[in-house]
């Protein structure tokens, strides 16, 4: 294995603006293999006209994107469907097939793809995405309007999954869950990544998430990424955006938290050795 | 790129050695040779696979599952993939119960009734509390002046021009046919009896009705159903703005009171349609015509288009708002809701209609 960083996705010179309002000046970025990036920034950066600029949903005004080695602007619908096979995205409502049930939610990328794909192994795959991704098992034939916010996020998730990518996009995928469902939602994540060695491209207002998950951090701020790193490395740069952010009091809570999980998971093996 | 999955078995050790990509862009017929091998199974040794992810992981472990095989040479994190999809087999239901058609086609019929029955029940307690709206707005004198005068504008102003090309074409055809036919009997002065009678006792009133329930009946059901999705209906009542009287007073209103304006407006339309064709085709001079009018129509085909209409926009409005207000769920409820409220608006209109038609012919308003 090459230790030399893998990038998956590449920006350069990004530009958005929806009329006067300028969204995005001169972004770059850079995701590497393998890892679970955050991207954090106030209501109204532009974290999801990012994501959406990179998968090739909003034209850019300006600047090259490329994931994969290839670029994503101005392909047509039909184009591109390489990438579309290697990338899974989650949208923030989870955007499922409304006249579909969960099980074929699940199934519509796996057919788009692999039309000849045995139907037996199509609803095999189709379950095990259900339950690997926290449903309940009577959820297959459900449809997203019977289903709870939370529910639609895990279907939303296990359609995402549907094709075992390497890359996963996830927008605001604990906000709206509780605290105790949140918390599944990043282990599962993490559990995923580690399992498929995922890159993950998170967006998230969620302290507990950035410091539970994510290996580096973005941060968005005055129409641009304005540091990338760990928290630590964050917060070690004195701007006092990211000061606010990360000490704020929902930061330290967040912190405080981590650490006590830290010194859990680090004390436990200990502790029963001693019994 | 790498190898498409393959196999090779040793059927004196039972191990079968597995290589390439147990991928599913790479899976190939993988699954149908593994679903049709039938020799010894022992030992699957995956130390030669380039990649796995769950499709391949998944298609190992049901073969194994079947043969009753070992697993073995899984690099750690090859196993904690394996490790994680064997723990979600577990039974999973993909499909709702399967009803033969035959019962399901009754099933559906009977739920249809059913349906029918409740919106129809629906329908008659929202057109009841409705009037309650009314009373307390008077009541309490909240009436809504601002967004009554706007649904005026919506549902009877910027109608104006498509109503006037529709009753002004219906006009035309009328006169054309009519003389077509009349003219076998030397008959073709009827003409005007024919245009004016028709235009100012139905086809005024009911063309614009159906134009109505199509441009602001269906508006009105995709407005409150889309409302009801974002939760402004509930936020609405929490802030103590009753919806009935907020939304569904002044649209019901608007219907009511500009249907008889536009109907009235349709039928003059309407005759002038008709005086042109009358004019260009039959050579019956604008003046004679327009007294020809005054003549034949009696005043109550006035009366009777007038009283009509009122009720008609009542109805289209009600119709709408209340379909509009059941809009639960998702979005598609909100076009499904919309149909419902164009169909339902129109198919009460001529029902009334044809109610209308014996009721003013017993009163002798012929």
């Amino acid at each position: 294995m090459a230790k030399e960083k893998d990038v998956i996705i590449h920006v350069r010179g990004l530009k958005n603006s929806f009329g006067e309002q300028v969204v995005h000046e001169d972004l770059d970025l850079d995701v590497y293999r393998g890892e679970i990036i955050g991207v954090v920034g106030g209501s109204g950066t532009g974290k999801s006209v990012l994501m959406r600029s990179i998968i090739g949903l909003q034209t850019p005004d300006a600047g090259e994107v490329t994931v994969f080695g290839e670029p994503t602007i101005g392909r047509g619908e039909t184009e591109a469907t390489d990438i579309r096979k290697r990338w899974g995205i989650l949208f923030q409502g989870g955007a499922l097939f409304s006249t579909l049930t969960v099980a074929e939610n699940v199934e519509v990328p796996i057919k788009e793809f692999y039309p000849k794909l045995d139907p037996v192994l199509l609803d095999e795959i189709a379950s095990y995405k259900v339950v690997m991704t926290g449903l309940p098992p009577d959820a297959g034939p459900k449809y997203p309007a019977e289903l709870s916010g939370g529910m639609k996020k895990r279907a939303g998730l296990a359609r995402a999954l549907a094709l075992d990518p390497e890359l996963l996009f996830l927008d605001e995928p604990t906000a709206g869950l509780d605290p105790i469902g949140a918390a599944a939602f990043d282990e599962l994540t993490k559990s995923l990544q580690r399992t498929m060695g995922l890159t993950v491209f998170l967006i998230t207002h969620d302290l507990d998430s950035l410091y539970a998950i994510c290996d580096r951090v973005a941060v968005l701020a005055d129409r641009k990424v304005i540091a990338v790193g760990t928290i630590d490395e964050l917060i070690a740069l004195d701007h006092p955006w990211i000061e606010e952010y990360f000490k704020g009091p929902r930061g330290r809570a967040a912190i405080a938290t981590q650490e006590a999980h830290d010194a859990q998971s680090a004390g436990a093996p200990q502790g029963t050795g001693a019994d | 790129m790498s190898d498409a999955a393959s196999f090779s078995d040793d059927s004196n050790t039972g191990t079968l050695r597995f290589s390439g990509s147990l991928s599913l862009a790479r899976l190939g017929d993988l699954p149908e040779r593994l679903a049709a091998y039938d020799g010894r199974a022992e030992r699957l040794d995956l130390s030669g696979i380039e990649r796995l992810d769950t499709i391949g992981a998944w298609t190992i472990h049901r073969f194994a599952q079947r043969t009753g095989a070992t697993v073995e040479g899984l690099t750690p994190d090859g196993q904690y993939l394996f490790d994680q999809v064997r723990a979600a087999d577990q039974p999973v239901r993909i499909r709702g119960e399967h009803v033969p058609a035959f019962t399901r086609v009754l099933g559906e019929v009977g739920e249809a009734t059913i349906q029918a029955g409740r919106t129809l029940y629906g329908l008659l307690g929202f057109l009841g509390a409705t009037v309650i709206a009314f009373g307390s707005i008077i009541r309490y004198r909240r009436f809504r002046f601002n967004a009554t005068v706007q649904r005026f504008e919506v549902v009877g102003v910027s109608a104006l021009g498509i109503i006037a090309l529709m009753s002004f074409l219906i006009g035309i055809v009328i006169a054309q046919q009519g003389a077509v036919q009349l003219r076998q009997f030397g008959a073709e002065i009827y003409t005007i009896n024919l245009v004016g009678r028709l235009s100012l006792r139905e086809l005024g009133v009911l063309m614009t009705a159906i134009m109505v329930a199509g441009r602001s009946g269906s508006a009105f059901a995709a407005q409150i159903g889309t409302m009801k999705l974002t939760e402004e209906v509930d936020a609405m009542r929490t802030i103590g703005v009753s919806p009935m009287e907020a939304l569904v007073v002044p649209r019901v209103l608007a219907t009511t009171l500009m249907m008889p304006l536009l109907g009235f407006y349709s039928a003059l339309i309407g005759i002038i349609g008709g005086g042109l064709l009358c004019w260009a085709s039959l050579g019956i001079p604008w003046v004679t015509y327009v007294q020809q009018i005054r003549e034949v129509v009696p005043i109550s085909d006035v009366y009777v288009g007038l009283i009509k209409a009122p009720v008609f926009g009542a109805i289209i409005g009600i119709a709408g708002c209340f379909q509009g207000m059941q809009v639960e769920a998702d979005a598609e409820q909100v076009g499904l809701r919309t149909t419902s409220a164009v169909v339902q608006g129109i198919f009460l209109v001529i029902v009334l209609d044809a109610f209308f038609a014996v009721f003013f012919s017993s009163i002798g308003w012929l």
